[in-house]
């Protein structure tokens, strides 16, 4: 079991709110992300949960209990640092035993399950080598067999794969999401990518200085952002966001078009403007337009749309694709 | 690029080093020289520098006249015991603040640091009266406590610096996989910082073997160690040089050897987090 819940969870350094009032309920067995800048309070929410920061005000429950008091060390939830944080002078198997030993779980038992989770983790060959002789993809693999072992409540992930490259990452990142589907277990994983965000989760929570700006699944947030925040956040590349006359005559204050929903033509549409720059995904083109009376927009064309740098454009919006936003930034 | 020196340049300063490192030696050289001598060739003017007749005679003598032994015990057991005793408390000390600083830790350390400054004769009185009272006086124990409170602003700060240097993610990390305060320090934090606890030893182990003030003060015969050793060749039966010698080199001999072989911990311990 692992299911967690918020309630008017708040947290003060000293003076500032960095968390100002906080109700969610993660559901056992989800995988939820939260999403946000840097600095609008996601990690600070993760070390909440784990004990690392002690609350202001509210109270944290762990399947039911109340834990908001609960030393880190007694909620039974694991956590997968961004550095890491595996014990240097330990091998990989004594990094992977640590908390089977802090249980106290007899060592010939303890020894079973560091094997079994080194095999699912591809770390057998290197159970006797220290964290200074592996890669940062095997470093990461140890940091989550050391949280697996311990058949934890919940995971918590802090930005786990921001220090690898990108090829790890998209590795690691279906990894993750494979172990999730097996284990079934709670995650609750932190990062600042929204491509993490939305190909891992069941449920993502997008936060902004503190506040849950969002909560839903990842196409739930990508058809219908409740507000300009979470529609220029969601998506890549971004959602192109429009004010004045166009957002006026559709009775909105801002308009949201992203830009895969953006027919393009020579001439005759809706907008005119010139290519600036065309980028070449191969599957896809990324043409950046500046609009006449609007500015730059962002446009996803196919990968053989020849348009290149300087080429007059004219773009139309998708009628039914267009998100319409109010004076106070919810969608309308 | 690399800085470019002359082969001239590069010769000077091998000389000048030289010749401070020399200076720097030449009394414990000129020691270990005179306790070959005779008495009489030890104060032979003008000195005799190699070519005399080597003798060990003043070892003999002077550990007739003292049993070496037993202040070598002493010592050994004052310099480890107040070094252990000192570590016992230093390590929580230099956890706390290095890990969960206050508004004040700074302060604290720097306060600690200026007890350093003032001169042990300040506090000579109270303590020596302190001793009589509670019959501490010539006792290890005693002389293991003194020694361990006056290095204990050192030893602290030395863990505390090598702490710092340990991320505090890794500690967080024990504390999620369920370790306790105790194991946390006993299984994380001690190991990673053995290089930094090592140095610590080993300065205080020096520190407290060449202190003087207190161990000779504070001692007549029975916790005596080997500053007291030396010390007592030098008055009453009038200056007898090379005996005195013979007393110096024995009793530094120890904390030489071990020195030598210690020095790159030593070296890296007291230049750790210099570069990183």
């Amino acid at each position: 079991m692992g299911k967690i819940t918020l309630r008017n969870v708040t947290k003060k350094f000293g003076e500032v709110a960095v968390i100002p009032s906080l109700d969610l309920d993660i559901e056992d067995g989800e995988f939820v992300v939260f999403v946000g800048p840097s600095g609008c309070g996601k990690s600070t929410l993760l070390r909440l949960i784990a004990g690392l920061e002690d609350t202001t005000d509210g109270h944290i429950l762990i399947d039911g209990m109340d834990a908001t008091h609960v030393p880190p060390a007694k909620r039974k939830l694991a956590m997968v640092f961004q550095s890491y944080a595996l014990y240097p002078h330990m091998t990989v198997r004594k990094n992977i035993a640590f908390p089977l030993k802090m249980a106290g779980m007899d060592a010939a038992l303890a020894e079973k399950k560091v094997e079994a989770a080194a095999k699912v983790l591809n770390l057998t060959a290197y159970l006797d080598r220290r964290p200074g002789q592996l890669s940062g993809g095997q470093r990461q693999r140890v940091a989550i067999g050391r949280a697996i072992v311990r058949e934890p409540k919940a995971f918590l992930f802090d930005e786990p794969l921001s220090n690898l490259d990108a090829a790890l990452r998209g590795n690691m990142r279906l990894e993750i999401t494979e172990l999730h589907q097996s284990l079934k277990t709670t995650m609750i994983y932190v990062t600042h990518d929204q491509v993490e965000a939305m190909t891992m989760a069941d449920k993502i929570v997008v936060l902004q200085a503190g506040h849950i700006e969002q909560v839903g699944t990842p196409l739930e947030l990508y058809n219908h952002p409740a507000n300009v925040f979470v529609a220029g956040f969601i998506g890549s590349p971004r959602m192109n966001l429009i004010g004045g006359v166009d957002a006026a005559a559709l009775g909105a204050t801002t308009i949201g078009v992203r830009p895969e929903h953006i027919d393009i033509g020579l001439s005759g549409g809706k907008w005119n403007g010139h290519v600036t720059v065309a980028e070449r995904l191969g599957s896809d083109t990324f043409l950046h337009v500046a609009v006449e009376g609007i500015g730059p927009m962002t446009v996803r064309a196919g990968g053989s749309v020849l348009a290149s740098s300087g080429d007059a454009i004219s773009l139309t919006p998708q009628a039914d694709k267009i998100h319409r936003f109010g004076p106070d930034g919810k969608a309308l | 690029m690399a800085r470019a020196v002359s082969t001239r340049r590069k010769l000077g300063f091998t000389v000048a080093a030289w010749t401070v490192a020399l200076l720097l030696f030449f009394p414990i050289l000129w020691t270990f020289l005179t306790s070959f001598k005779t008495e009489a060739v030890a104060v032979a003017q003008p000195p005799q520098w190699l070519f005399f007749d080597w003798t060990f005679e003043n070892y003999v003598a002077v550990q007739e006249q003292r049993n070496y032994f037993s202040f070598f015990l002493n010592s050994v057991i004052i310099a480890v015991g107040s070094t252990a005793l000192g570590l016992l408390v230093a390590i929580p000390a230099a956890w706390s603040m290095a890990f969960v600083p206050g508004a004040k830790t700074k302060d604290l350390l720097m306060w600690m640091l200026s007890t350093k400054m003032m001169p042990a004769v300040a506090v000579l009185v109270p303590i020596y009266l302190i001793f009589i009272r509670l019959g501490l006086l010539d006792t290890r124990i005693g002389l293991v406590i003194v020694l361990m409170l006056i290095n204990l602003p050192i030893i602290v700060w030395m863990l505390y610096t090598y702490f710092r240097e340990i991320p505090g993610e890794i500690l967080e990390a024990a504390r999620m996989d369920g370790a306790t305060l105790r194991s946390e320090i006993l299984y994380v934090l001690t190991p990673m910082a053995v290089p930094g606890i090592a140095s610590t030893v080993l300065l205080n182990i020096i520190l407290a073997w060449n202190e003087a003030f207190w161990t000779i003060t504070l001692t007549t015969v029975s916790a005596a160690p080997l500053t007291k050793f030396i010390s007592s060749f030098s008055s009453p039966q009038g200056l007898f040089y090379a005996k005195l010698s013979a007393a110096s080199v024995m009793a530094i001999a120890p904390i030489l050897i071990m020195g030598w072989f210690s020095q790159k911990q030593l070296v890296r311990g007291l230049t750790f987090g210099a570069v990183k």
